[in-house]
């Protein structure tokens, strides 16, 4: 397949050559990638806008039902994701250097640390439910278990992603010179640990 | 002579289709095949939808419930709504129309991300195969599912949320799919400018699907997890406002009816420069105009609420933003019309539905501000008025710009002409049926009828009688029509690469084309419409 | 693609370092009651470490317009649905 030839570079914009050079392809997958997490903004700010909108309607209640979360609980899984998503960009920065087995080990470092969050998380609902506190019981506690659900959700595929990463990578497909996934998987497990960022002091901190 | 040497290279005459076997559909990294497919299934869906508005029809012939319960027809009218929304309008000409064309005319090989492509089309399939499942207790809710009814309905409402889940992370995916590719892959010298506006009418569309379907998307998880946790945010009993719901849903659910038209609008632009053998005028303005569409459009779902209770600043605000997201319409308008004016006009299929469709959107258009000016609103609100006035967007509008693009790139995509005279026949039955069949629901709307209801005062009587003979023709006109496009499947006559004589750059690759579209990714120089224009 | 250097891996430790220690801040602050200026100080605080994610673990500094472009209009869309539903919900 021949490409076109030499391109003009206009006001607008540089257009593209053709879908396999992999250059492109990096560009367009970052870009596929950002645009999906786009749609994640969306999907959890419809949840932060219901949030919103009951704590200005209901200030009084959302004192006094968020005191019932554990602040301590809440601050490490804070920072077991903030060192989760160190560890993940240490990830890919050791197989940019073309150290693929530092790679799988700080991948899988971070679905430990993934683990951890969930068990914590699990910790957290267990003691909920054991004081007779469920996402029917009042809308602080429909919110707090459905945005923190959905949030769970996503870190569970992210063990899944960076799971698969791994498998790659112990195929021998990632190297210096290519190893797309593994920056893709970041980019997602970064985001997931932004989510978190706003959860925790909307939900636990604020009062 | 390059047109002979394009056929003659693709396969014997069969091209992407050459290959047979289920599998070589089921598994598919085509983005025309995967388009087809869509096609398929869409158009299915769109019959289907047509049977439940056939039997509506039937039953407001009579003032009374005579064929059917209360509840049946509810369960209709919301089956006709949501399979002709979810299963066919949305996907359609973005998911079908736009995965076979939108690489052809970029001058790419496929799209940015084909597995994925593949991926779109078995999440859609999961999603409609779910949407059925919950028949076994369908909604009587209406396409829009408010609260609190939907909550508390014994209708198979979370597996129905469940299912318009998955169709809304299909459309999420393929709008992913078009930025990118948009973005990265236009051919060598093809900048912004010189795109066809089809692909900026599905640059903008993408952007809605994007950033407005996670919204709808959360709110049926919402509604699912209302029936089975038990979380209030919609229930009063509980604190929460049935109005969120409607809050949430809007804001999908208006930008997406720009979701339907931008992409035909964008079909219509490219047909009205072929047919008259001119220019496109104002190619900028229109370009923009879909942005500037696509963003307005996020600006006034409130209209849809102006008698749920909001607030009056809520409702003032939204009433004045709907008044302005008409204007870039309104450009459009005016430059598809200019650009006719002095071309040298025939009147194939193709254009006779394009020109049909800026006849009939206008009117739903200007419909449009009775249902945003407040004080109209109030008399006008869950009427025939409303259902007139979608019916004339969606259908006059946006099916008609369906149809046309079917019909213009029929050859294209099957190597096989249509038979013109059963196409213009066709229309004909379609544009008459169609207009006996909604206008007098504009009359009958302004003078009190609502809808939703089998049941009506008998003063009405007259004008349903008229409009149910108006989908007798109606239907007639459109099965006339597929049956044109079966018979033209199976025996038209080949076609040539270009029988239109277009510019746009799916009209280099062979009819139909080879699964790698293009011997040669071809260099642009110019822009596509340059009908009549010398060359230097 | 920007090649993993050592002084990447230095920003990487220190911006860690300095949402571990935002993490703390706004924990302690959380604590002493400010009232509105609760609500105020720990959503800077969120929207610092968020940026701080953004730009350095996300490799946004660096990234073309149209990255941010990407990155950033979103939050506009989110904007516009909280405020116009308030607008609605806080005036009934």
């Amino acid at each position: 397949m021949a490409t076109g030839s030499r391109r003009r570079e206009t006001a607008m914009s540089v257009p593209a050559t053709e879908h396999h050079d992999p250059a492109v392809a990096f560009e367009a997958a970052k870009l596929g990638v950002w645009t999906f997490l786009a749609t994640e903004v969306l999907l959890f700010g419809a949840l932060f806008t219901a949030y919103t909108v009951f704590r200005m309607k209901y200030p009084e209640m959302f004192r006094v039902e968020h005191a019932k979360l554990d602040r301590v609980l809440g601050a490490v899984n804070t920072v077991v994701l903030i060192t989760s998503s160190l560890v993940v960009v240490l990830g890919v920065d050791a197989i940019k250097r073309g150290k693929a087995r530092l790679l799988e080990a700080y991948f899988g470092a971070t679905i430990l640390l993934a683990g951890v969050f969930l068990c914590v998380k699990y910790a957290e609902y267990a003691a909920k439910f054991h004081h007779g506190l469920y996402p029917r019981t009042n809308l602080f506690f429909s919110l707090y278990f459905v945005m923190t659900g959905l949030h769970g959700i996503h870190v569970l595929a992210g063990m899944g992603l960076l799971s698969y990463v791994i498998v790659l990578s112990r195929r021998g497909r990632l190297s210096e010179a290519w190893h797309t996934p593994a920056e893709m998987s970041g980019l997602y497990w970064h985001f997931v640990d932004l989510v978190w960022i706003y959860l925790f002091p909307l939900l636990y901190l604020i009062g | 002579m390059e047109g002979a040497e394009r056929i003659a290279s693709n396969r014997n005459g069969r091209g992407y289709l050459a290959e047979r076997g289920w599998r070589s559909w089921a598994f598919t990294l085509d983005h025309k095949r995967i388009g087809a497919m869509y096609l398929w299934t869409t158009i299915f869906f769109f019959l289907v939808g047509g049977v439940f508005a056939l039997l509506l029809r039937l039953e407001l012939l009579s003032p009374q419930a005579r064929y059917f319960s209360n509840h049946t027809y509810n369960v209709f009218f919301t089956l006709h709504g949501s399979m002709m929304i979810f299963l066919f309008i949305i996907p359609a000409i973005p998911s079908g129309l736009g995965n076979f064309f939108i690489p052809l005319q970029l001058g790419a090989r496929d799209v940015a991300f084909p597995r994925l492509n593949l991926a779109s089309y078995w999440v859609f399939a999961a999603g409609f195969l779910v949407v059925i499942g919950s028949l076994v207790a369908p909604m009587d809710t209406g396409w829009t599912f408010y609260t609190p009814y939907s909550a508390k309905s014994a209708a198979a409402v979370t597996t129905l949320s469940l299912g318009i889940f998955l169709l809304g992370m299909s459309s999420i995916l393929t709008g992913l799919n078009f930025i990118v590719t948009i973005h990265k892959l236009r051919a060598p010298g093809m900048t912004w400018y010189r795109m066809p506006l089809f692909l900026w009418g599905m640059y903008a569309t993408s952007i809605i699907q994007v950033i407005a379907t996670p919204v709808v998307g959360v709110t049926f998880l919402l509604l699912a997890a209302e029936r089975v946790f038990g979380v209030g945010f919609f229930d009063p009993s509980k604190g929460g406002d049935p109005v969120l719901f409607q809050h949430f849903f809007w804001f999908y659910s208006h930008p997406v009816v720009y979701v339907m038209i931008l992409p035909a609008m964008g079909i219509v632009s490219e047909v009205i420069p072929v047919f008259s053998r001119k220019p496109i005028f104002g190619y900028k303005a229109i370009a923009w105009s879909s942005m500037a569409i696509a963003l307005g459009g996020f600006l006034v779902w409130g209209h849809h609420m102006f008698t749920s209770g909001m607030s009056p600043l809520a409702n003032t605000i939204f009433s004045l933003m709907t008044f302005f997201v008409a204007v870039p319409t309104a450009v459009k308008v005016f430059n598809w019309t200019a650009t006719l004016y002095k071309g040298s006009i025939t009147f194939e299929a193709p254009m006779l539905y394009a020109l049909t469709f800026i006849f009939l959107f206008i009117v739903g258009g200007l419909t449009g501000p009775f249902l945003g000016a407040l004080a109209t609103n109030v008399q006008l609100h869950d009427t025939y008025f409303v259902v007139a006035h979608f019916h004339y967007t969606m259908m006059g509008g946006t099916v008609m710009g369906f149809f046309a693009g079917l019909h213009y790139w029929f050859p294209k995509m099957t190597g096989r002409m249509l038979n013109e005279k059963v196409a213009r026949t066709a229309w004909a039955l379609i544009f008459v049926g169609f207009n006996v069949t909604f206008f007098t629901m504009f009359i009958v709307g302004v003078r009190g009828m609502p809808r939703r209801y089998a049941e009506y005062l008998p003063k009405f009587q007259v004008e349903n009688v008229v409009s149910t003979i108006g989908s007798a023709v109606l239907a007639l006109g459109i099965l006339v029509m597929c049956w044109n496009l079966l018979q033209g499947l199976r025996k038209g006559a080949p076609a040539p690469a270009n029988p239109w004589r277009a510019l746009t750059l799916e009209w280099k690759a062979a009819s139909p084309p080879e699964t790698e579209n293009f011997h040669e990714i071809p260099v642009v120089t110019e822009g596509p419409y340059g009908y009549g224009i010398p060359k230097a | 693609m920007a090649r993993g250097t050592s002084t990447s891996r230095l920003v990487y430790l220190a911006v860690f370092a300095a949402l571990l220690a935002l993490t703390v801040v706004t924990v302690l602050v959380s604590y002493v009651d400010l009232g509105l200026g609760n609500v105020v100080v720990a959503l800077l605080i969120a929207s610092v470490k968020a940026s701080l994610v953004a730009l350095f673990f996300m490799h946004l500094k660096g990234e073309s317009r149209l990255m941010w472009g990407f990155a950033l209009i979103p939050i506009v869309f989110l904007s516009l649905i909280i405020f116009g539903t308030l607008v609605d919900t806080m005036l009934r």
